[in-house]
Formats: C-alpha cells, structure tokens, sequence
C-alpha cells in the first residue's frame, strides 16, 4: 500500500506545477476538497489543535504540571492563569494544550490500527469468498454483539487503566466494523470485469489483489475509517473519564474533565472546558470525513 | 415468515456462545492470576487453593469455560468482591434502574428523532433543513458525559430546577413512578438521549430523501392521491431502515450509559459496571457483561425480526 501510496500523495500537493494535461485522481480530490469552505476550515481548526499539541513545550504558556496553591480553581480570564486554574492550581490552557498528545493519539491510533487489521481482514474475506469469508465475518459478528463503548470499557478495565492497553480495548472495537465495510466493497469488486478479465489472463492472486482490488476498495475504507475518529475521540476521552486511560498526573481532556466535575459548583465554566476540546475535535474529524466523501463521489 | 424467524434464531446462537467466549476470557486477559483478581487481598494460602478447586482454575482452560457457562446458565455468576453478595443479586438490582432510563432515553431519542428527520427530510434544502442538519451532526459529535455535567452545571446548579444525582430523593435505591423520581429522570434522559436521537434523525432524513426520489411517490402524486396519503406511503417506505437504527442506538445506549449513569450516580448496570472496575472487581464486570451482551443480542433479534415483519423484501433475502 506504502509503495502506490506515496507518489500519489506528492502530486497532490503539487497541483499548480502540473497543470493542464491530466490530474491524479487524489489531486483532483484534494482540490475538491479545499473547494469546501466547512470541512476545510474544520481541516484548519484539527491542524493547529494537533500542532499545538505537538509543539506543546514552546506554546504552552505554564508548565503544565506546576501547582500553585495561590491559583486553585481560579476563574477564566485570571492573570497567568487565562483559562483559569484546575483542582490543583495547575494552568488549564496549558493543560489543554498538552491534552492533547494523549488525546488525539489514543483517538487516531485505534482507527489506524483498526484500518489495517480490519481493512486486511475484509479484504481477504471479500477476495476469498466461501470458507474464509464465512471463519473471519462470522468472528467479526460477535464483536458486533457488544454495544461499542461497553466492550471498550470492559476489555480496558479488565486489562486495567494505561495508554496501551486503552488502545488495544479501542482498536478491538473498530476492527469490526472497519472489516465488515472493507468486506462488502471487495465482494462488489471482485465481480467487475476487468478483474474477471485480469484472473482468466492469468495474473497472479497479489497482483490483482494490489492492482485491482485495493485500487478500487482503498478509497470507501478509508472514507469510513476517517468517519470512526470522531467516534473514536468520544470513547477514547470516555474510557479517560472512567480512569481507564492515562495516571492522573499527566494531561489528558477525559481525565481532567473528570478531574474538574468537582468544581462544578465554584467554577463551572472551567470545569467543562475539556469536554469543550474532545466537542470540538469529535465535530471537526466528522465535517473532515463528510468532505472527504463528498470530494470522492463521482459527479453527475 | 416462520422459516425467516426460525432462521434468525438459529443464527443468534453462535453469536451468543461467541460472546459469553469473549465475556469469559475478560477475567482471563486481566494480568495476574485470575484467582488473585476473584479473591480479596487478604485471602489465605488456604482460601486460594479451596477457590482454585471450587472454580476448577486447576484444570484445563476449555474445561472451565464449560463450567462457567454451566453454573452461569443455572443464574449463578460468582461472588462480588466489593460487597461479598452473589453477582447476580447485584445486576438485578440494577437492570431495572438502567431499563427504565433507557426505555425513557429511548422513547424521546425516537420520537424526537423521527419527526425531526421527517421534517428535514420534507423539506429537503429549506432553511429548516439545514436547521436540523447542524442540530444532528453536532449532536452524532457530542461527548454525551460531557453533555450530562453541562445539563448539571445549567439546570441543577446555575437554575437549581433539577437535582444533580441520584435515582430519588433520600438515597433512594430504586425507581419508582412518582413527581420526586421523575424530576431526578430528566436530566440522565436527556443527556442518555441525545446521540441516538441525533442518528435517528440523520438516518430518518436520509430515508425520507431516498423514498421522496422514487418514481412511485411521482406516480402517487400524479394520480392526485392526498398529500397525507402520499405522506403515509413515504413514511412507512423510509420506516424500516430507521427501525433498524433505532434498535441499534438502543442497545447502544446500553453501553453509553456507563458513563452517563456514572455522572448522575444512576444506580443502574453502567454504574455497577463502572465501579467493579474502579474496585477492579473482576466476577462482578464479567457478570454485568454477560446480563448486558446477552441483552444486547436478544435485542438485535427483535429488532431484525420487527424490521423482517415490516419490510417484507428482508424475508426473502
């Protein structure tokens, strides 16, 4: 997938210097796509929230685990402390800023795992046909029998709280759904013709599979692996909230959500900050998915 | 229709061995020895090995799925830790408290769902639509455990119109139809409600555009049959995918209310659940899983055989 997937990404970027003559088919999403004024500016708002993440140590204006007895549950708008303070005085803003390295990994990282896992999956189940199909949608189908966020809660409590293993409970959940999609686009593509053509020709089974196949089945599973993060950031930032994610030291929107509920009284509007992040980020990853399918379908 | 059901039937067997094979390995995928996490701390030498028996954790582990489902089958799903009383006693307790937030949750997110999606889907590009369009996709994005301390902070705080947590006034353990427990009803409904009510809406939207294409409601209207009668033929065309939702984000709403009811302190399956993991009282999470997965699949076979019994093309698939 790495091999046919880089060059296209860099004429994507690329659009302005090869300009008449033809366009890639991801050039000519792309450009669809920044055509699109909300996903676009949803695209904006996830990218500065993820670089100010990453860039944390040079934005943040605290450092986010200091304490300071003197700013404990100080309001908005307080000096050195804009986004006020948080049970133990630390900076919120900062806090935020930094919550979301934990934040958006433990809500991408599952997706991305599930993606690969439940896109091979699917693939092979949908090519295969008979047999295999039947052993792998099958086991597929008793995942399916949990609500969602129940088996997440359940595998990461029965694991026990941390990064890894709140990952591990998520991707259990996506792979299903993520197979079954991938599943039931490689059934349809598997009878087209040119793929009927290119097994009576004689091509081997990988060659169709990463000429053909994936070609045509690569665009509708990502589309509805993208469509799971905001999912994904709601049940990441919940299994937070249950203390299932990271130890409470670190920065993390469900843990400090959780954290503040104890400033409901004294400070509400601080105390529901963090839920206005995972709000926002579940929003934007959403309006992105939408655009993104909507600059992949064929016009008429 | 006979040969349907019983076919569909026979389909949610596997599924159910499947899921009490996932609920069991729960214990199993814990680290540690199973025994240390079904025993308090302060078990003797003496207490673990009687237990290691008494589960049959000494003999192969095929040998004691088949035990544990036994022994679950005949109501019997082990010792809490916490409380020192039988798992099934506590679940009981609380599947009624978690039944009635979510047929209420249910009722609203349906209702509310249903004529919102009709009303966009009608009227199709007008304002109104794009109305609800803003209104479903910030409630599908909504983190809905935030939206519960948000209804707390605005109503029980800031108004004080509501209470903040709790079933009932006076630590009351169990619902009951009465003005005090309805007003301490409202604020979980809601915030329980909220998501499922968004999808429903965005599904029965979807629904009612698809039907609204077809050459037949041209025909219909053309042939000068009522507007109230085209209206019924839309309707129950577009019904039968969002009936498949709404049982879906019913059982959904199963798993979200762990979080839910942890923010209102609802004593109901997710609050049971939540605390055996926090007191990481592993007989009890297992227990409560296997009540609300098998829930969860029965409900899946209603709903598909409610969907088969109104759209009659599903039985012949």
């Amino acid at each position: 997938m790495h091999g046919t997937m880089a060059p296209t990404a860099a004429e994507a970027e690329l659009p302005a210097e090869t300009p008449v003559r033809h366009h890639s088919y991801l050039s000519v999403v792309f450009l669809r796509f920044i055509r699109q004024p909300i996903p676009m500016a949803a695209a904006v708002i996830l990218l500065v929230i993820a670089l100010a993440a990453i860039g944390a140590d040079v934005i943040a204006p605290h450092d986010p685990y200091q304490t300071r007895v003197a700013r404990r549950l100080a309001q908005i708008g307080t000096a050195d402390r804009w986004l006020g303070g948080d049970e133990l005085g630390r900076d919120v803003l900062s806090r935020l800023i930094y919550g979301g390295r934990i934040s958006l990994t433990m809500a991408i990282v599952p997706v991305a795992i599930g993606l690969f896992v439940g896109g091979f999956l699917g693939i092979l189940a949908g090519y295969a046909g008979g047999r295999v199909n039947m052993a792998i949608m099958r086991g597929m189908d008793v995942f399916y029998a949990f609500p969602s966020i129940l088996l997440a809660v359940a595998i990461a409590g029965a694991l026990g709280p941390g990064l890894e293993n709140g990952i591990i409970a998520l991707a259990l959940v996506f792979i299903p759904p993520i197979a079954r999609m991938a599943e039931s686009v490689t059934t349809q593509v598997r009878e087209y013709e040119f793929v009927i053509a290119a097994r009576l020709s004689g091509a081997s089974t990988f060659r169709i599979l990463r000429e053909h196949i994936l070609a045509n089945v690569a665009g509708p599973i990502l589309v509805f692996a993208s469509s799971q993060v905001s999912v994904s950031i709601i049940a990441a930032s919940g299994l937070s909230f249950l203390g299932l994610g990271v130890a409470p030291p670190q920065a993390d929107w469900g843990l400090m959500l959780s954290a503040l509920r104890q400033a409901i009284y004294s400070n509400p509007w601080v105390a529901a900050l963090p839920g206005a992040m995972i709000f926002i980020c579940s929003m934007c990853f959403n309006l992105v998915s939408d655009g993104i399918r909507r600059s992949m379908e064929v016009r008429r | 229709m006979l040969f349907y059901v019983l076919r569909r039937v026979l389909y949610a067997v596997p599924i159910a061995i499947g899921v009490t094979f996932i609920v069991f390995s729960l214990v199993h995928i814990a680290p540690g020895d199973p025994i240390s996490a079904l025993l308090p701390n302060e078990a003797t030498q003496e207490m673990v090995e009687q237990a290691r028996r008494e589960f049959g954790l000494d003999k192969p582990l095929p040998v004691q799925y088949g035990v544990w489902l036994a022994s679950a089958a005949t109501g019997n799903l082990g010792t809490s830790i916490g409380s020192g009383r039988p798992v099934s006693e506590e679940v009981a307790g609380a599947v009624w408290n978690t039944v009635i937030l979510a047929i209420s949750a249910g009722l609203v997110a349906c209702v509310a769902g249903f004529i919102l999606g009709m009303v966009a889907g009608l009227w199709r590009d007008r304002p109104v639509d794009h109305m609800v369009s803003l209104f479903t996709i910030s409630g599908v994005s909504l983190p809905h455990y935030w939206l519960a301390i948000l209804l707390v902070i605005v109503f029980a705080v800031n108004l004080n119109w509501l209470p903040p947590l709790g079933i009932g006034p006076d630590n009351s353990d169990g619902w009951r139809p009465d003005w005090p427990h309805l007003r301490h009803l409202i604020l979980p409904t809601i915030a329980t409600a909220a998501i499922p009510m968004a999808v429903i809406a965005r599904t029965m939207r979807a629904s009612v555009v698809d039907v609204l294409d077809q050459e037949f409601v041209t025909t219909l209207r053309a042939k000068g049959l009522l507007p109230r009668r085209v209206l019924w033929h839309v309707i129950r065309n577009a019904l039968p995918t969002t009936l498949a939702v709404m049982g879906l984000q019913l059982g959904n709403m199963l798993g979200g209310s762990v979080l839910v009811e942890t923010v209102f302190a609802w004593p109901g399956t997710g609050f049971l659940l939540a605390s055996a993991i926090f007191q990481r009282d592993l007989p009890l999470l297992q227990g409560t899983m296997l009540v609300l997965s098998m829930f969860f699949v029965i409900l899946n076979l209603v709903v598909d055989l409610i969907q088969s019994w109104t759209d009659p093309r599903i039985r012949r698939a």
